[in-house]
């Protein structure tokens, strides 16, 4: 089955979802609340949307010169950068590592960009035992499958759903009480951090002018990964790049207020190297993987390069109808939403993943939401004539021609009318049955009918 | 051509034409002009007065569910930690040489974990609390800065599930602007290599979105100025 | 003034009488009314799908029909972004790039062109129902659409306004986007319904008879008593 196939018969299933439509919604309402309370907090909203866009348009563009004096000044104390160009070369990075020390246990805080490039497999292949530390992502793990949402791995399952996956994975006593699913989390990831050789984190920003990594959390999980494993691999995307440290009075609460609906989220961690002298704690060794992965192509896209100044707060993915009641894991890939689709055309390739792009009313809710100002909706539209103009489907091509056609000869235009008025009782016969030809329409909404009279003809009959 | 060298060829070569600037994309938010590069303007509003400003630093701790504790001498802050060491039944406490851990600290008369000089992660999980010194407390969110440097290393106020901090009253800042222009003017020709913002007490919400205070980090966050 | 109508295609075909009250309530404020009739689209349907050159073959007959217009007037929040929006993007680096601009800057969606432009608010219009009010999407987020009408509906007669929770939230029809992925366009039509129904009113009042013509099957297919109608319909009864 092809992508486009696969999206629309899980969407199906899941519009058609009323219980998990409900969940979702439920989460969300609450999430709005709390959001909305953080927003009218702020001074001045949009303007904060302003500076952040402003400061993120700086940022990717001048993303070289940014790279170039992040990485002198993490090399300067004694982090090792390593750069790869896709997924695979990802991917051997950190398996070298990894080998290099003869490690036997990974934990993970979270990282989309390790989802992104399937380093958990990787991981596994080669024998290691990898745990995620993120109670999110730890119950996504234990499930076998994706992350839901960029933000909240979890959101579609409920405490009960929690709590049978822990009994049956973790051995634990039945509760859905969720401070007591939490604590059992807890308890069994202890040992984990104390006796990993490995940790690996993500990066929520890469600071230029002082050569810092800045991971945002609220459980304290990154903290831990960060300090206690004697190797830490740090795998970022070359797009998470701010300019200089001070940014981040504007970021962290920006991405706080409309990820979570925090003031700030619990832990925002600056890392600028491995343990320095003097240090008594950390990591002997801090390895930092800059990845690339079709993200320059992105860059060489100049109408779509501020899909680069993506902070990944998940805001977009809240409001949006289509998110809203198909769910993240129709999607099928890493990161979904309005971002995830305007970027996995150029992450994943662009007629494979046009569907994402399609699957949208281009409400426009994204592209208000957005802290940094994307212009998300019409990338999608942008993605859509792209796709058409690199790959035209005959079919439509074709009845858009005959449309235009149409559209331009008045005379056939009405003759079209009249013919439409002539034939829709005939429709009425065949309504719903595999041969109505207005069966996506008809299969759920009545048709409107032909007014008798059209407005040109009322037009023309009033002169 | 070594990795770095491509990507960085590939990022300059993209870059030679321009994307827009940001800009209002709808006419339904117009764009302000030219905002300035400090965000405190947008910012949420910050008191003008200590007084004020420590009124909200105590306001969002409370909300945050973080236990801000106001005493008037280093003798009241004494009597304070031990009574919170009897409360909370402390066997053992973690914590760092330093001008006010050295003052508070020994009023606990238990032993004391140094994290300041070589020691074992396991003996610091058997720990009841790590307590710290700190960089800054910030009003405007009710944060408490800390680097490994100022308050014993990485893993002190994260692995022990009570993280007390020891704060002067003169080290509340106002903001985030404040506290980003004090690291610089402390650090900036060294910086620690971790330095973190630590706004409550651990939590998660990824269970039905249900607060659970807890979750890897200290349940509990005692702050203790005076 | 004159002022020159813009008729979408399908308020021509299905719901001639939003149009026929727009021309009624301008000739009642004073104004002429022109109507190029031999304009039948604006061209949107192959330009959302990405066909652009298919559309700007629409659109390109368009324009010289409205190069002499003093105001165009668009009873329509999608067709109106198109014209106001798209246009100067479709025929940016054509001869026709100043005429679209000009275009756009000359158009006005209807309820925007009455408060904005017009000034007035109050058409001495009669309807004394409960209605909510459905915020069309190009209307609300293309065009910055959001208090126009509420202050018209806000003068009429024995109207009372109840706001939805969804007022804001897509409705799900997206022009071709309903019969590409009518499973997910159903069900954010469903969210829409239930949320106008919550209100308990009697109608659900638009700027925008495509959204309403999405909402209204699925009303009728559901059997709910709530009934659709244009903004212009509304201020047109006395």
């Amino acid at each position: 089955m092809s992508f486009v196939s696969q999206f629309k018969a899980q969407a199906r299933v899941m519009a058609g979802d009323l219980r998990h439509r409900k969940i979702i919604r439920t989460a969300l309402r609450n999430y709005e609340i709390v959001r909305d309370v953080r927003k009218a907090s702020f001074q001045d909203w949009q303007g904060a949307r302003q500076l952040a866009a402003e400061t993120k348009w700086q940022a990717v563009n001048h993303l070289d010169q940014h790279l170039e004096q992040f990485t002198a000044k993490l090399e300067s104390r004694g982090t090792k950068v390593h750069w790869a160009s896709n997924a695979a070369q990802a991917r051997e990075i950190v398996l070298k590592i990894v080998k290099d020390k003869k490690a036997k246990s990974v934990i993970k805080s979270k990282a989309m960009t390790s989802e992104e490039i399937h380093l958990n497999d990787a991981l596994e292949h080669a024998g290691l035992n990898v745990v995620e530390s993120d109670l999110g992502e730890l119950i996504v793990q234990l499930r076998k499958e994706a992350p839901y949402h960029i933000v909240f791995p979890s959101m579609h399952l409920t405490r009960d759903e929690i709590s049978e996956l822990f009994q049956r994975e973790l051995g634990s006593a039945a509760t859905n009480d969720p401070e007591e699913l939490t604590m059992i989390a807890r308890r069994a990831l202890r040992k984990k951090y104390l006796t990993a050789d490995i940790g690996i984190t993500g990066a929520n920003f890469a600071i230029a002018e002082t050569g810092m990594i800045s991971i945002t959390e609220n459980e304290g999980n990154a903290r831990l990964t960060a300090a206690l494993p004697k190797t830490m691999i740090s795998l970022i995307g070359i797009e998470k790049v701010l300019p200089r440290m001070e940014d981040l009075a504007l970021f962290l609460p920006m991405l706080a207020t409309m990820g979570t609906g925090q003031q700030l989220t619990c832990y925002n961690t600056l890392y600028s190297g491995p343990r320095q002298p003097g240090e008594t704690d950390g990591p002997e060794e801090w390895h930092v993987v800059l990845l690339d992965n079709h993200r320059t192509e992105l860059l060489a896209d100049a109408e779509q390069r501020d899909a680069l100044h993506c902070i990944r707060c998940g805001a977009c993915l809240n409001v949006c109808p289509i998110f809203r009641n198909v769910g993240g894991h129709t999607y099928a890939t890493t990161y979904s939403g309005p971002i995830g689709s305007v970027i996995t055309p150029h992450l994943r390739g662009l007629q494979d993943w046009k569907h994402l792009s399609s699957a949208s009313s281009l409400c426009g809710a994204c592209t208000e939401t957005c802290p940094v100002k994307i212009d998300l909706h019409h990338h999608l539209l942008q993605n859509r004539r792209n796709a058409a103009k690199q790959q035209p489907s005959f079919a439509e091509k074709t009845s858009f021609k005959l449309f235009a056609f149409a559209a331009n000869r008045p005379a056939l235009w009405n003759f079209g009318k009249k013919m439409a008025r002539i034939f829709q009782p005939l429709q009425g016969l065949v309504k719903g049955t595999p041969v109505d030809p207005a069966k996506a329409w008809t299969q759920t909404r009545d048709l409107p009918q032909l007014a008798p009279e059209s407005f040109k003809d009322w037009w023309r009959n009033r002169k | 051509m070594s990795e770095r060298e491509k990507i960085l060829g590939r990022i300059r070569e993209a870059l030679k034409v321009g994307a827009p600037h940001p800009h209002s994309h709808t006419h339904a938010h117009p764009s302000p002009t030219s905002p300035p590069s400090t965000p405190r303007k947008w910012l949420p509003k910050v008191g003008e007065t200590y007084d004020e400003q420590l009124a909200l630093f105590a306001k969002n701790a409370a909300e945050l569910k973080a236990d801000f504790q106001l005493f008037n001498s280093a003798a009241e802050a004494r009597q304070g930690i031990a009574a919170l060491r009897d409360k909370e039944k402390w066997q053992q406490v973690a914590g760092h040489s330093g001008d006010l851990t050295n003052a508070i600290c020994p009023a606990l008369n238990l032993p004391l974990l140094r994290t300041d000089k070589p020691y074992d992660v396991h003996a610091l999980e058997a720990c009841d609390a790590g307590i710290s010194e700190c960089d800054a407390l910030i009003a405007q969110t009710g944060t408490v800065l800390v680097t490994n440097r100022s308050a014993g290393g990485r893993a002190l106020s994260v692995l022990p599930p009570h993280h007390v901090v020891l704060a002067r009253r003169d080290q509340l800042v106002a903001d985030l602007p404040a506290a980003f222009a004090l690291l610089q003017q402390r650090y900036a020709t060294n910086y620690p290599s971790m330095i973190s913002f630590i706004t409550g007490p651990s939590r998660t919400g990824d269970i039905e979105r249900i607060l659970v205070l807890g979750a890897h980090g200290p349940k509990k966050l005692t702050i203790i100025c005076f | 003034m004159t002022v020159t109508l813009f008729i979408p295609c399908f308020v021509d075909a299905l719901f001639p009488r939003a149009g026929i009250s727009m021309v009624q309530i301008l000739e009642g404020l004073g104004h002429k009314v022109a109507f190029p009739e031999s304009i039948s689209c604006c061209g949107q349907p192959p330009f959302n799908s990405g066909y652009w050159d298919e559309a700007r073959t629409v659109a390109a007959k368009v324009l010289p029909q409205l190069a002499n217009s003093e105001a165009i007037v668009i009873g329509s929040g999608s067709c109106g972004a198109m014209l106001k929006v798209f246009y100067p993007q479709l025929f940016e680096n054509t001869p026709q790039a100043t005429l679209a601009k000009q275009i756009s800057d000359r158009t006005w969606e209807f309820s925007d062109f009455l408060v904005s432009k017009l000034g007035v608010t109050d058409l001495g219009a009669k309807f004394p129902h409960k209605v909510t009010f459905h915020d069309g999407c190009h209307g609300l987020r293309e065009l910055g659409l959001k208090k126009s009408p509420r202050a018209l509906l806000g003068k009429v007669n024995g109207l009372e306004l109840v706001e939805m929770g969804e007022a804001e939230t897509c409705c799900g029809f997206g022009g071709t986007f309903a019969t590409k992925f009518p499973m997910i366009s159903t069900a954010m039509g469903e969210v829409k319904c239930a949320s106008a129904t919550e209100t308990k009113a009697e109608y659900i009042v638009s700027n925008d008879s495509s959204c309403l013509m999405h909402i209204q099957g699925l009303l009728s297919r559901q059997a709910n008593p709530l009934k659709t109608i244009h903004l212009a319909e509304v201020l047109n009864l006395k």
